[in-house]
């Protein structure tokens, strides 16, 4: 039973994981770059849930939303003011903007929010289930967690594939020039990539923060840092492998802390990758980049 | 009027000026061939008129509009449309949806069905394979499908970059057959090939470019007969 307790989690923790990948696989996929600042959009939606809910006392639901409309607006400018000038810089330029954006975010947390880590209230507040008379307990906010990721991601899918916007999104990440030369807006995409991917960050903040109630503003690094592990895993700008690397490393990380060591999880975790690369260097479902003739 | 007008265009690689001043012209109805060999600066005029590429000065007149600083993106809905060089369709992506790729600035749903259906009849080969991904039609399909592509917004003027490079000598014949048809249903077309006979053969007229330069114009069959076109791009 308890086995079946720590793979439930794992999935749940790993649904956490594939949520913030869908934000780097996105944009990497569109914008051929490394947003490193995206786990800590998620540590800003914590903190503007923990302000509306904890700090104002107004409903959790509106805590959500409010959190997600900071992140989207957050996104899209940190796009437009910090990624986009640099569109046909050095990836490598780019990079390190994007960590200095990540260091920029987490001091602006400090500032305003102090190093203390604050307690915040599940989001969730249904009741816990209790199977098998009482053996086996899966608390609520798993199974919204992993509810949540599986609504996003046939959300996700189905606006990909059935939208304008979702094609022009496919026709970009294959070929930006000839997307444009189609009449699409290609920074208009991209804008609308991060906003996409911070909202989920948003949602991903919720979750992360109601499964492990501490708030801090490095709260978002190491989930971010996972959640990357988790995209690269399975194919880095492939969606479903964001799903399936998330639920993997989710997986993986519980049942070593819970039957090797607690300690040593995250190295376990890292090792993982690092053969999954050695094997198949573009991970799970990743596609080989075609060579242009 | 010119539907398209380019005057003094100059566009530079870094320091390097790839085009030095050129002006030209193309009429509404006309096939203009610009000819030239490697590295004359062709595909480089196309892709500063459709906007994938700054220019330094000059300014290209399109429709009546400057359209010089324009991003590349709105020249579509305008009514140009751009075939590239190397086609570079949406390998990933199956015909169809490159097709209606082509139709992302258009909002008429039902019209676009029909373009669909006149596309479909001008390559029956695209309706066979519409549900096959693009990257594994052969080289005269994929350039059939860049051409269908461009077609679906139903533009005034198409520009046609190197249609005929890397394929067999059947489909060249028939690449160029269905340029002219094209132009026969009312669509104005710029022409950049290397295939400097073909291009010749079908245009009305045509420009002659040289490291940047265009050193000859005019009527394209007379061009076909002058000495100094013949031997350096009709290898005669």
């Amino acid at each position: 039973m308890s086995f079946l307790s720590y793979l439930i989690n794992g999935i749940s923790l790993g649904s956490i994981y594939a949520i913030i990948a869908l934000g780097y696989t996105m944009v990497y996929g569109i914008a051929r770059m490394l947003n490193f600042a995206h786990g800590d959009i998620i540590m800003v939606g914590g903190f503007a849930i923990f302000t509306i809910v904890s700090t104002m006392g107004l409903p959790p639901l509106l805590g959500i939303l409010v959190a997600v409309a900071v992140c989207t607006v957050l996104g899209v400018t940190i796009e437009r003011v910090a990624y986009r000038p640099l569109r046909g810089a050095s990836s490598l330029a780019v990079l390190i903007t994007a960590i200095g954006v990540s260091y920029l975010l987490q001091n602006v947390a400090l500032l305003i929010f102090g190093s203390n880590a604050r307690q915040f209230t599940s989001v969730v507040t249904l009741p816990n289930l209790k199977l098998a008379d009482g053996a086996l307990t899966i608390s609520s906010v798993t199974i919204v967690t992993i509810v949540s990721c599986i609504l996003i991601m046939i959300g996700l899918t189905s606006f990909i594939n059935k939208t304008k916007m979702g094609q022009a999104m496919l026709a970009v990440s294959e070929d930006n020039g000839a997307a444009t030369l189609m009449g699409i807006d290609v920074n208009r995409t991209i804008a609308i990539t991060f906003a996409i991917g911070s909202a989920l960050a948003a949602v991903a903040g919720a979750l992360l923060c109601s499964t492990y109630p501490s708030l801090t503003p490095y709260t978002g690094s190491m989930p971010g840092i996972k959640a990357f592990v988790a995209a690269v895993f399975g194919g880095i700008g492939s969606i479903p492998g964001a799903l399936i690397g998330g639920v993997l490393l989710g997986v993986i990380e519980n049942l070593s802390k819970a039957y090797i060591s607690s300690q040593l999880s995250d190295a376990i975790v890292f090792s993982v990758l690092i053969l999954v690369l050695l094997i198949r260097p573009t991970g799970i479902l990743g596609r080989k980049i075609n060579e242009k003739v | 009027m010119a539907i398209l007008e380019v005057k003094d265009l100059e566009v530079f690689y870094g320091v390097i000026q790839a085009i030095k001043g050129i002006s030209f012209e193309v009429n509404p109805g006309e096939i203009i061939a610009l000819i030239g060999a490697n590295g004359a600066g062709k595909t480089t005029t196309l892709q500063t008129i459709t906007g994938l590429i700054p220019s330094k000065a000059g300014h290209i007149v399109y429709d009546g509009k400057d359209i010089t600083k324009m991003p590349g993106h709105k020249l579509v809905s305008m009514g140009m449309a751009h075939v590239p060089e190397g086609r570079r369709v949406f390998a990933q992506l199956t015909v169809l949806q490159n097709l209606k790729l082509g139709a992302y600035t258009r909002k008429d749903k039902t019209e676009i069905e029909e373009t669909l259906k006149v596309i479909y009849n001008r390559f029956p080969r695209l309706e066979e394979r519409k549900n096959q991904m693009a990257g594994t039609l052969s080289g005269g399909e994929q350039q059939m499908l860049a051409m269908g592509r461009a077609l679906m917004s139903h533009p005034k003027l198409i520009v046609m970059d190197e249609p005929s490079m890397g394929l067999s000598p059947i489909y060249v014949n028939e690449i160029f057959d269905i340029i002219q048809k094209i132009n026969g249903d009312g669509t104005t077309v710029l022409l950049v090939e290397q295939n400097a006979k073909k291009a010749l053969s079908i245009a009305h007229r045509a420009y002659v470019l040289e490291t940047g330069r265009i050193v000859l114009s005019g009527d394209a069959g007379e061009l076909m007969n002058d000495d100094s076109v013949k031997k350096a791009y009709l290898s005669e």
